[in-house]
């Protein structure tokens, strides 16, 4: 689950990480009022949508002056900010976030992910920050210090010291770094988070560190015993499709291309999506639906997938284990049924029950096409989509 | 012979009397040699009671001592399943098989840290299992689509292995065992364990490894088999078409900075000597292609 730039702020802060003070906002007179509050000279104005690169895409101003905060906010809120995250289509920017101006000298880069291999969760620093990190570790992957992190013990205040040190933090500030980096760890932990960054973490003309920016996002599947965390859940910067596919515990993720699939097991459905590509059509959706799919649930995901204007052809490919073929093949039919459909479908079923499960889908009238195997089924649903 | 099970594999399930253990270990018991591989249940404050013939205990340990069992399947609810495989670990198991879907990554990054240094190798979580076929299943996978043979399969996805196994039958190659490694980001065996298991293993002549998008787990595989690996691998990666930054369902199936796309991974293992296919519906083929 991923929150915006001011709640991580808000969860660092209560962790003991530095941060600039400032306001989330929702109009443009809280903005002025934001700033008046914060008082200074220069403040910042910040759009807070869930993808990176604001900045470039023209969503964060300086201003000098109150009445420049009103103008910067009345541009910001509510228009379609596009960034390399979002799409062409861009999203909509419905909060702000107004913060105190910050006296930089320095911009680093700090991370914190759960790496594979080491199985612990690894920081990650580089003494090139406000720059996407990607491109720093294509181009110089050496200036990219790590650590592993000690699960129980947590961060080790010697590491920390020695990577505040490699990315150039000033040696007045050595120690007020370590105990930022612990205190993101801190953070990290105990929300169960699967990724936080400080991008870009400045150096202050005092020599202090602070999270200028700050990006988190958690584990899924720790929500259970977090729910201060999914209260932040913001579903106005999430895909409409994707939300209603979680409430029927569909797995759910829109593509451009035209061909529907509905899939079980997330290792198949990406098969399925491959295999359309390789015979030239494209799909327009990753569908799995999980392991113990029911009538309701089938129709769900028909619907779902329906909702996309694009759709000119459905595949659906399962491998029965546990779920019954013949039970699938009910779901479709009355999928089909229910929802009209209009576009060609294609089905590939293999597996428990595969015979009856067949026979339900021709002595259903329903034009269905049948599919024998995955490649002749992926054939013919491309050959479906153009039309021929 | 086999790889990590056989027909004289003892097991336990823990979480027995949930419905997902209760059914599977049914299934387990009903297939080939179950009937004497599935010896005991744990269950905490059901001790005492038994299912379907099979006696369940408070704890492991007790379940270990009493029935002789050394391996262990958990069907345990996420919250509660890294405790279990902790439990499986300090009584000693030889091997502990977590089917478990939705385990907090944190308590996973927890249990393999206490599991360093251990005798007890972990497959999963969120796996479909492992299958020796026509002597032992202990998973999800459905039974009757397998059947003793000279392939070798691994594996992170569970429905894309049946269908690997299906594309062999259909050429009528049996497998040796089918290992389902799982789909999250930290767990027990990787691909290259499995690998080492089945160059080490008499009946296997050939692999089939199935990996997906995210992490570099089947690159490091690939770099082992072209320094040590006597047997032909073929190989085929899913999620070529997988769009960055989108988690595809598994919690590990996600391109991220830059690393775990499906080209750099098929680009490493055919310079490694794996030959790979872009087409999952060619799996089958090509195994029986290198097939001595």
């Amino acid at each position: 689950m991923k929150i915006h730039e001011y709640q991580a702020k808000e969860i660092l802060r209560k962790h003991g990480v530095a941060t600039p003070r400032g306001y989330p906002c929702f109009s443009v007179e809280e903005a002025v009022e934001a700033a008046k509050r914060l008082g200074g000279k220069v403040w910042v104005v910040k759009a807070q949508i869930h993808a990176g690169g604001r900045g470039k895409g023209g969503g964060v101003k300086l201003a000098k002056t109150l009445d420049e905060v009103k103008q910067h906010a009345s541009r910001i809120l509510g228009m379609q900010l596009t960034t390399y995250q979002t799409g062409l289509e861009g999203q909509k920017v419905r909060r702000l976030l107004v913060e105190e101006g910050a006296d930089i000298s320095k911009e680093l880069y700090v991370g914190m992910v759960v790496d594979r291999g080491s199985q612990r969760v690894v920081l990650m620093a580089s003494r090139e920050g406000g720059v996407d990190i990607e491109e720093v570790a294509a181009k110089s992957p050496e200036s990219i210090h790590q650590v592993a992190i000690d699960p129980v013990k947590g961060l080790d205040d010697r590491d920390a010291e020695d990577i505040a040190r490699k990315i150039g933090v000033p040696e007045n500030g050595v120690r007020q770094a370590r105990d930022f980096l612990k205190a993101l760890y801190e953070a990290f932990d105990e929300t169960d988070a699967s990724l936080a960054e400080i991008n870009p973490l400045i150096v202050t003309g005092d020599e202090r560190v602070l999270a200028l920016d700050a990006k988190m996002n958690f584990d899924d599947n720790a929500l259970f015993r977090h729910p201060e965390i999914v209260a932040l859940r913001d579903l106005d910067e999430e895909d409409p499709a994707e939300i209603e596919a979680s409430k029927f515990d569909l797995s759910y993720i829109q593509l451009d291309g035209n061909i529907g699939c509905l899939v079980n097991g997330a290792g198949l459905a990406m098969a399925t999506m491959d295999i359309i590509k390789l015979y030239g059509g494209s799909p327009a959706n990753f569908l799995d639906v999980g392991g113990g799919a029911s009538t309701e649930k089938v129709t769900e995901a028909f619907k779902i997938m329906l909702r996309n204007p694009k759709l000119d052809a459905i595949l659906v490919n399962i491998f029965g284990g546990i779920m019954k073929c013949d039970v699938i093949a009910e779901g479709v039919v009355a999928a089909a049924r229910e929802v009209r459909l209009k576009v060609p479908l294609v089905v590939r079923l293999e597996g428990t029950n595969v015979d009856r499960g067949k026979k339900i889908l021709a002595e259903s009238g329903l034009p269905i096409i049948s599919g024998n195997n995955m490649a002749d089924a992926a054939q013919k649903v491309v050959a479906a989509a153009q039309g021929r | 012979m086999s790889i990590l099970i056989d027909k004289d594999t003892r097991v336990m399930t823990q979480g027995i009397t949930g419905k997902t253990g209760q059914f599977h270990t049914k299934m387990g018991k009903e297939y080939a040699n179950g009937r004497n591989c599935y010896v005991a249940g744990v269950t905490p404050r059901k001790g005492g009671q038994s299912f379907e013939g099979i006696p369940i205990f408070e704890t492991v340990k007790e379940a270990r001592q009493a029935s002789g069992a050394t391996v262990s399947v958990i069907y345990v609810p996420p919250p509660f399943a890294g405790a279990a495989i902790d439990e499986a670990a300090e009584a000693g198991l030889d091997l502990v098989i977590c089917i478990t879907e939705g385990i907090p990554v944190r308590d996973m990054i927890r249990t393999r840290y206490r599991m360093q240094g251990g005798r007890t190798i972990l497959i999963g979580p969120n796996c479909p299992g492992v299958i020796t076929p026509d002597e032992i299943k202990i998973g999800i996978m459905p039974g009757h689509i397998h059947k003793k043979g000279p392939v070798g399969v691994v594996s992170r996805s569970g429905t894309l292995t049946y269908e690997a196994v299906g594309q062999l039958m259909e050429l009528g190659l049996g497998q040796s065992t089918c290992v389902g490694i799982g789909g999250d980001p930290v767990n027990g065996l990787k691909h290259v364990d499995v690998l080492k298991r089945f160059n080490d293993d008499p009946r296997t002549e050939a692999v089939v490894m199935v990996g997906e998008i995210g992490g570099t787990d089947e690159e490091e595989a690939a770099r082992w088999v072209k320094q040590n690996m006597r047997k032909p691998v073929v190989g085929f990666i899913a999620g070529v078409t997988a769009p960055p930054g989108k988690r595809m369902g598994h919690a590990g199936a996600i391109i991220s900075g830059g690393k775990g796309t499906a080209a750099e991974k098929l680009a490493v293992m055919e310079e490694c000597g794996i030959k790979v296919t872009r087409n999952p519906a060619e799996m089958g083929k090509l195994l029986k292609s290198v097939l001595r």
